[in-house]
């Protein structure tokens, strides 16, 4: 049975881990907090499903550069990872690969942004503005930079978030392995990140 | 665990950090406290000059008539009429009942009556307030604007609330100070849900709370999970409005391309009906208690009352449909949300038998409190059982937009919300400001309250099912309704009676404030815990966090020995 079987893991590290499993009161109100940001993403990638499901749609392939976007979802996934490696170095107090780690995440986070911003010119060189689309239905575009901005702001957030942490982790806030705040800043990157699955798979793929 | 949770920190000294941007969360509940009561006065003038136009068209409204609306002699305009229906509303739910509600009574009765020193997070609460003091500036500075403000109802529907429904600039300010507010709203409610959870006292489980706590947490709940959505749909409005986009342009009046009004509507009414729920719910929670406490009984079924409470906040997330009963939705889809709607009404009827269990039989003391809370009982009833008429499609589809729909919201809404919000005030202000109010006076304030306010919405009833539609200028214009005249003339004359008698209270409220005699530490004698505290509580609330070990109603228990009729909750549960 599994419970036999969970004592005989107690001399796993993570047993030892005073952290582990706990969620403090700061982490509680950023999963209450992720909920209501993503009710907002809700409201409009419904809105976004209406109008397209009773209007005449162009298919996103068509005008949208999915690979360079896929390249920067890709990108975005890493930063992910990378964000939980500065988790996994605090925990082991490794102040050096932490910082490292953060930096990666960081780049991540402003790599996406200016892949983004590299798109959007080149769209609206295109004829893809926020309010007119140039090969058919306005909407195209309006919910497209509606939604992707909306994102982009998120991702915008995430990396000065990031860029804070950074700065306190420099000043040695996080040397003592209490990793509870990176958690909590962990938490809001992935929900940005996972956010981005879903916006690309809506709005990109289908 | 993080350090610094539900420590004590020192009282603030300067004037600056003690009533501007204090932490306090007693003092942050002041500050909505004030901000309620100022939006009850404009919503409230607004309401009359409303029923003014409806009752004497074409009269000029008197005495401040003329300094308003100097350039027709005081005659109120079509489209004065239009914007101040639209703010009316919009001030009452957002600007008015939801600060007294949830922030002022949100915060001052969460963190005492679970035994916190403070919110889990006071400078989010902080910014809350000041959130929304911005958002309030911004309606009101939309007033002065040329084309007036926003004038497109309080749902803001699309065409009305686009470019070519209204071309001035308040209808934007509008969108911008619902989305501030939207923000000032979300802080605050992932303050109070992470509150509850994480700070009440030890041994207090979720059923040792007071069912006033319940029902803020239930309306924070709602707060957090649907305020985003409206936010998602004023933030398009907006784009509309502003750059051109088409999301909510159909038709001719959109350039090129087209959107889908009805669409707002959806994302409006996903979020405006678990919204009036959200208003509802803390007044419930509030008079679910002090009915108990004045008939000096534990409360019927508490736990029952709770979990229907619970009940009513997940279904009221699955009918906004029923808004939108003559949008052409499919039958299919009405009948479905006919259905759910309706079965909202066996967990409020659960919590409404309890409410009346517990008066039974009960020794009630018939202080202002208890008066207002019996108000709310009376009031909420038949609310609750005129809205079954507009839950169902069939009599829905003759009611919908006419008076019938605005005398059922007012009596849930408008009536219960706000007595129940003064049944809060008379009951803690002892507690808030160390002084009694003065309760020759409430009595009075509540009869001059009661008896008009019924004069007003059930009269309402009346001329809706007469046949009169809600938001025309001049309804008289039909001949069809031409004999409904002296009805509206009776609403009229009873919305100025109820005006005139907020002034009672508000002379009362402000001598009191200064002059009341001091209030004892627990004046009602009752044994939640904010009562075991002096009146007002000291800074931190709590020298010790107090152990709590009996629920929130032991009243009246035979058992009792030491010549009171109720025990606090920190002490043991006495037996027999």
């Amino acid at each position: 049975m599994a419970h036999a079987s969970t004592g005989a893991l107690a001399p796993h590290p993570e047993r030892n881990d005073a952290q582990f499993g706990k969620a403090s009161i700061g982490k509680l109100a950023m999963w209450i907090f992720l909920i209501t940001d993503a009710m907002s993403f809700s409201g409009f990638l419904l809105a976004y499903a209406v109008l397209r499901s009773t209007m005449d749609w162009p298919h996103p392939a068509d005008h949208l550069g999915i690979n360079l976007s896929g390249f920067a979802t890709f990108i975005l996934v890493c930063s992910s990872v990378s964000m939980v490696l500065v988790i996994d170095a605090c925990k082991h107090k490794n102040r050096q690969s932490m910082l490292n780690w953060f930096l990666v995440t960081i780049a991540g986070g402003v790599i996406f942004l200016g892949i983004q911003v590299y798109e959007y010119q080149h769209l609206v060189h295109l004829g893809m503005t926020f309010s007119q689309f140039a090969h058919g239905n306005n909407l195209f575009s309006s919910t497209f930079y509606m939604i992707t901005g909306f994102h982009g702001l998120h991702v915008l957030t995430g990396v000065i978030y990031l860029i804070c942490e950074y700065i306190a982790a420099r000043r040695g806030r996080y040397d003592n392995g209490n990793y509870d705040r990176l958690e909590i800043l962990g938490l809001f990157w992935h929900f940005v990140d996972l956010v981005w699955i879903l916006v690309f798979t809506f709005i990109y793929l289908v | 665990m993080s350090g610094g949770f539900n420590e004590i920190h020192e009282a603030p000294t300067t004037f600056w950090s003690k009533y501007i941007v204090s932490y306090d969360h007693k003092v942050i509940a002041k500050q909505f406290l004030w901000y309620a009561i100022f939006f009850l006065g404009v919503g409230g003038m607004m309401a009359l000059m409303i029923r003014w136009t409806l009752a004497y068209p074409g009269q000029p409204f008197p005495i401040i008539g003329k300094l308003l609306l100097p350039s027709t002699g005081g005659v109120i305009p079509p489209d004065t009429y239009a914007m101040l229906f639209t703010l009316h509303g919009t001030i009452m739910i957002f600007y008015a009942i939801t600060p007294l509600l949830i922030g002022a009574f949100g915060n001052y009765c969460i963190p005492l009556m679970i035994g916190a020193r403070d919110m889990a997070f006071p400078l989010l609460n902080m910014l809350s307030f000041w959130f929304a003091a911005l958002s309030g500036l911004i309606l009101l500075a939309s007033l002065f604007l040329p084309l007036g403000g926003a004038a497109g109802g309080w749902t803001s529907y699309p065409t009305l609330s686009t470019l070519i429904g209204s071309p001035g600039d308040g209808q934007t300010l509008w969108c911008l100070a619902i989305f501030v507010l939207g923000i000032s709203s979300t802080m605050g409610a992932v303050n109070y849900i992470t509150t509850v959870i994480t700070l009440r006292a030890p041994g207090m489980g979720y059923f040792d709370m007071p069912l006033t706590v319940w029902g803020l947490w239930l309306t924070a709940i709602l707060n957090a999970i649907f305020v985003p959505v409206l936010g998602a749909g004023v933030m398009l409005l907006l784009m509309d409005r502003m750059f051109g986009t088409t999301f909510f342009l159909a038709g001719a009046s959109a350039t090129a391309g087209s959107g889908d009004p009805v669409l707002f509507q959806h994302v409006f009414w996903i979020f405006g009906h678990p919204e009036v729920y959200i208003l509802i719910l803390p007044a419930w929670g509030i008079v679910s208690d002090l009915l108990s406490f004045f008939s000096r009984k534990p409360a019927f079924g508490a736990k029952a009352t709770a979990m229907s409470m619970t009940a009513v906040t997940i279904l009221s997330t699955l009918v906004y449909g029923h808004h939108m009963f003559t949008t052409q939705m499919s039958p299919l889809l009405t009948q479905s949300f006919m259905t759910l709607t309706m079965t909202i009404s066996i967990p409020s009827a659960i919590f409404f038998a309890n409410w009346l269990g517990t008066i039974w039989k009960g020794s009630i003391r018939f202080d202002s409190p208890m008066l207002f809370s019996l108000g709310v009982v009376f009031v909420f009833g038949l609310g609750g059982l005129t809205g079954l008429h507009l839950g169902t499609v069939t009599t829905d589809l003759y009611l919908h937009d006419t008076y019938f729909v605005v005398g059922h919201f007012h009596y849930t809404m408008a009536a219960s919300v706000l007595l129940g919000g003064y049944a809060g005030i008379y009951f803690w202000f002892p507690k808030m400001f160390g002084r009694m109010m003065n309760e020759m006076m409430a009595k009075i304030h509540f009869w001059g309250t009661m008896i008009p306010l019924n004069g007003i919405f059930f009269g309402m009833l009346m001329v809706g099912y007469g046949g009169m539609h809600r938001r025309i200028y001049n309804p008289f214009v039909y001949d069809s309704l031409k004999r409904l005249i002296p009805i509206n003339e009776m609403i009229t004359i009873s919305a100025i009676l109820m005006g005139l008698f907020q002034i009672v209270f508000v002379a009362n409220f402000l001598y009191s404030l200064w002059k009341g005699a001091k209030a004892p530490s627990n004046p009602w004698n009752v044994g939640t815990l904010e009562w075991t505290l002096p009146s007002p509580p000291v800074h931190h609330n709590y020298d010790e966090i107090p152990v709590v070990k009996c629920g929130p109603h032991e009243l009246g228990n035979p058992n009792l020995k030491n010549g009171r009729d109720f025990q606090y909750q920190t002490e043991e549960l006495v037996k027999g």
